[in-house]
């Protein structure tokens, strides 16, 4: 394969910061790939350092905007995330081929290892360490909620809070349907939100 | 056993309506996937439940490959497609298109008190989550014991998760749990 020579029209080093050039359907697809595969535990982290410090495809204002926008939408947060950030830059192909890349290679792995438990899944030490990884991968995800529940927290927002005790009680004890709960909760939380907030202007 | 159902429409059935509602991601709608996949459709037992999860976070990605997962214990490589483009699609349409919308007013403050209003909801939700997953995976003093350990690590420290899954998996398989 021949190599290619040291182009004579690089790029200056300290080109404008924003944006360097749009980023083509393959490169949207790579660098999902990369931020997903990095991703254990989760690829907001990596999305965030691959979109903004290394790409400069965005400030951090502008993500902290996108990304603020998916997670108010329902769904799952990352892949609206990638969908929105594709279909910025190349419209629905790019969404598609940013979706592609964050989902599909990891799904290859996630599907390998499926495939290993349904053939080996009744071996005792894989069934023991699998008990072990679970154990483990339950507190990362608690620890999510109270991060996430501290700010609230400080800042003593007590309807808040009564809202996330009630939503927790009637999914996780109750046992009751999401969509049930939420076509109560929804329209509940929005008034009082609505409420508080024009009571604190006037 | 809904044996006279296609598994794979009742896949995609399940999980695009379910992720209609799956504020703040896909482990806010942990607890509806155990309640369809256990307790409605019995697909699977609390056991495999709690290793399927167990499974998708040792995978790098996001959190929604556990319904890839739940979607392949169900229906192998085409329920794992079905399952994943069901609960990524109707929402990214819906992204796709409120993205455009917010994109020309950008100065209106409904984004701001719609997040405001949900954030609750989704960390109501995904405690939930960490409920159920704790009642099925955790089946012993030591195994809680792990789980809190993790917790509290993962809570104060900026320690790789994954360090807590593999010493979790190391406890595991030395037969603690």
């Amino acid at each position: 394969m021949p190599r290619k020579s040291s182009p004579a029209a690089a790029p200056a080093p300290d080109a404008p910061v924003l944006p360097p050039t749009p980023p083509g359907l393959l490169d949207l697809f790579i660098a999902f790939a990369k931020m997903s595969l990095a991703g254990f535990g989760g690829v907001l982290v990596w999305a965030r350092r691959g979109i903004v410090d290394q790409h400069r495809w965005m400030t951090a204002d502008e993500f902290n905007e996108t990304f603020a926008l998916c997670h108010f939408l329902p769904g799952p947060n990352i892949v609206n995330l990638s969908v929105v950030f594709g279909a910025r830059f190349r419209g629905i192909p790019g969404g598609v081929a940013a979706f592609a890349g964050l989902v599909f290679p990891p799904m290859v792995i996630a599907i390998a290892l499926a495939a290993l438990y349904a053939r080996y899944g009744e071996i005792d030490a894989l069934r023991r360490i699998l008990a072990g990884v679970s154990c483990a991968a339950v507190g990362l995800l608690i620890a999510v909620v109270f991060k996430m529940a501290m700010p609230l927290a400080q800042r003593r927002e007590v309807t808040a809070l009564v809202i996330l005790i009630a939503v927790f009680v009637a999914i996780g004890v109750l046992r009751l349907p999401l969509q049930m709960v939420l076509l109560v909760a929804i329209p509940l939380s929005l008034g009082i939100t609505i409420f508080v907030r024009t009571r604190g202007k006037a | 056993m809904n044996s006279d159902a296609n598994p794979i429409a009742t896949l995609v059935w399940t999980f695009a309506w379910m992720s209609l509602f799956a504020v703040g991601g896909a482990n806010s709608a942990i607890p509806e996937m155990h309640r369809v996949a256990v307790d409605v459709q019995h697909w699977m037992n609390d056991r495999q439940f709690a290793d399927i999860f167990a499974i998708s976070q040792l995978s790098p990605g996001p959190n929604v490959l556990i319904v890839t997962l739940i979607g392949y214990h169900v229906a192998g490589i085409f329920g794992a497609l079905a399952a994943t483009v069901a609960m990524c699609g109707p929402t990214a349409v819906v992204a796709y298109y409120v993205s455009g919308i917010l994109a020309r007013s950008s100065h209106s403050r409904w984004p701001a008190i719609i997040q405001a209003a949900l954030v609750p909801l989704s960390i109501g939700l995904m405690g939930a989550s960490g409920l159920i997953l704790a009642l099925t995976s955790d089946r012993s003093w030591v195994a809680g014991l792990i789980t809190v350990a993790a917790a509290v690590l993962a809570f104060a420290t900026r320690l790789n998760p994954l360090w807590m899954l593999l010493a979790g998996g190391a406890l595991g398989f030395a037969g603690l749990i």
